[in-house]
């Protein structure tokens, strides 16, 4: 029973993250919405909680954050082997598309109809993330940190973004910011705790 | 031999890589064009072509260099080998990160960076909307030109799913608005 139910998850995470492989446009973030969507409030696979852990993780280590979220949601519900088969289902669709695509290469560049659709589907991703971003936020603490903290970080990333595109490391010190500012709040309440107990 | 030689290229550039797949085009740029391997140009065209492509843009670059080089299974191992560093890390920090997950200090951790993680999803997405609606899609240095189609793409879609909540009180179904998006796309544009 329990190996059927494990062959069974693991079909299931081969199949969601070829699907989200499959439709997951431009950048990492832009499945953040599928994810939030699929993995956490349909299949319940993991808590809202973890799912912001996974995010910070896969925002601080090395690689695409997609492969780092497959990864780490596959070893969660199935152990290797789920990480595993997680990780295929989302490269696979890349795999075989941009396979077919570099065979005919210069047809598929002039094929008008195509951008079209490129272009459509890119503004559906920007409506996704808009709606992920208000259902997020909605389910966070939103207090005096959370507001001035995420301007401030807002605002850093799009000078930054403007001025020095290239850049890239100013997410990962942006995060490494929230990481110890968080662990000082801690201490702090946690010092409050022990003075009122004396 | 060159399948060696793309997944070990493409293995650098995924343990090198922090924060998505658009950090990575200098490290390809460096690395393809020091090898002979392609034209700067040639290679912005595939940047291109896997921008507008389904899948994760690190996925797809590194399967179009590898196919451009050595066909089916020089995608594959370019693909491999850009996936694996990532993969290698996080199995080592899922199973290290599930014994301290219930510690005080990580769970004050994680909140203190989750405003810092709806800012990064926030100035993707500005971003991304100042350069589809002002800047024809491409950089912001580039010409401004207002784009009315999409910015009243954006709008109907918006508000269509806006109100799809409000009356069925359920999210749209993702997968269907991206096909949608598409199929409007084909439509307008």
């Amino acid at each position: 029973m329990a190996m059927k139910e494990k062959l069974k998850n693991i079909l299931v995470l081969f199949y969601t993250f070829f699907k989200i492989g499959l439709f997951t446009f431009g950048g990492g973030y832009a499945m953040v919405g599928i994810i939030q969507n699929n993995i956490v409030e349909k299949k319940k696979w993991i808590k809202q909680d973890e799912f912001f852990e996974i995010l910070v993780i896969a925002e601080s280590t090395p690689g695409p954050i997609s492969v780092n979220v497959a990864t780490y949601v596959g070893y969660k519900v199935a152990g290797i082997v789920g990480s595993i088969f997680s990780t295929f289902g989302l490269v696979l669709p890349s795999l075989l598309i941009i396979y077919v695509i570099s065979l005919f290469f210069d047809e598929f560049l002039a094929l008008e109809i195509v951008n079209k659709a490129f272009k459509g589907i890119k503004v559906g991703v920007m409506v996704l993330l808009i709606t992920t971003i208000i259902k997020l936020a909605k389910q966070m603490k939103r207090d005096a940190y959370f507001y001035i903290v995420m301007s401030i970080a807002l605002i850093i990333m799009i000078t930054f973004s403007i001025f020095i595109p290239d850049f890239t490391w100013i997410s990962l010190i942006l995060i490494g910011i929230g990481l110890a500012l968080g662990i000082i709040n801690t201490a702090i309440a946690n010092h409050h705790q022990k003075e009122k107990i004396k | 031999m060159i399948f060696l030689e793309l997944f070990g290229v493409f293995f650098l550039i995924g343990l090198f890589t922090f924060g998505g797949g658009y950090a990575m085009i200098p490290l390809i740029e460096a690395q393809v064009v020091s090898r002979g391997w392609m034209e700067v140009s040639q290679l912005y065209d595939f940047i291109a072509v896997s921008e507008v492509t389904p899948g994760p843009f690190a996925i797809n670059i590194a399967t179009f260099i590898g196919s451009s080089q050595a066909g089916f299974f020089g995608a594959f191992c370019a693909t491999l080998g850009v996936v694996l560093p990532a993969f290698i890390v996080i199995i080592l920090l899922a199973s290290v990160l599930a014994k301290f997950s219930n510690s005080k200090y990580i769970k004050g951790a994680v909140n203190g960076v989750k405003p810092i993680i709806i800012a990064l999803i926030s100035s993707t997405v500005i971003l991304l909307m100042v350069k589809s609606f002002f800047f024809g899609g491409n950089s912001l240095t580039s010409p401004f030109i207002i784009d009315r189609t999409t910015i009243a793409l954006f709008v109907i879609i918006f508000i269509f799913t806006l109100i799809y909540k409000k009356v069925t009180k359920k999210n749209f179904n993702t997968i269907l608005l991206l096909i949608l998006s598409g199929i409007f796309g084909m439509i307008v544009f």
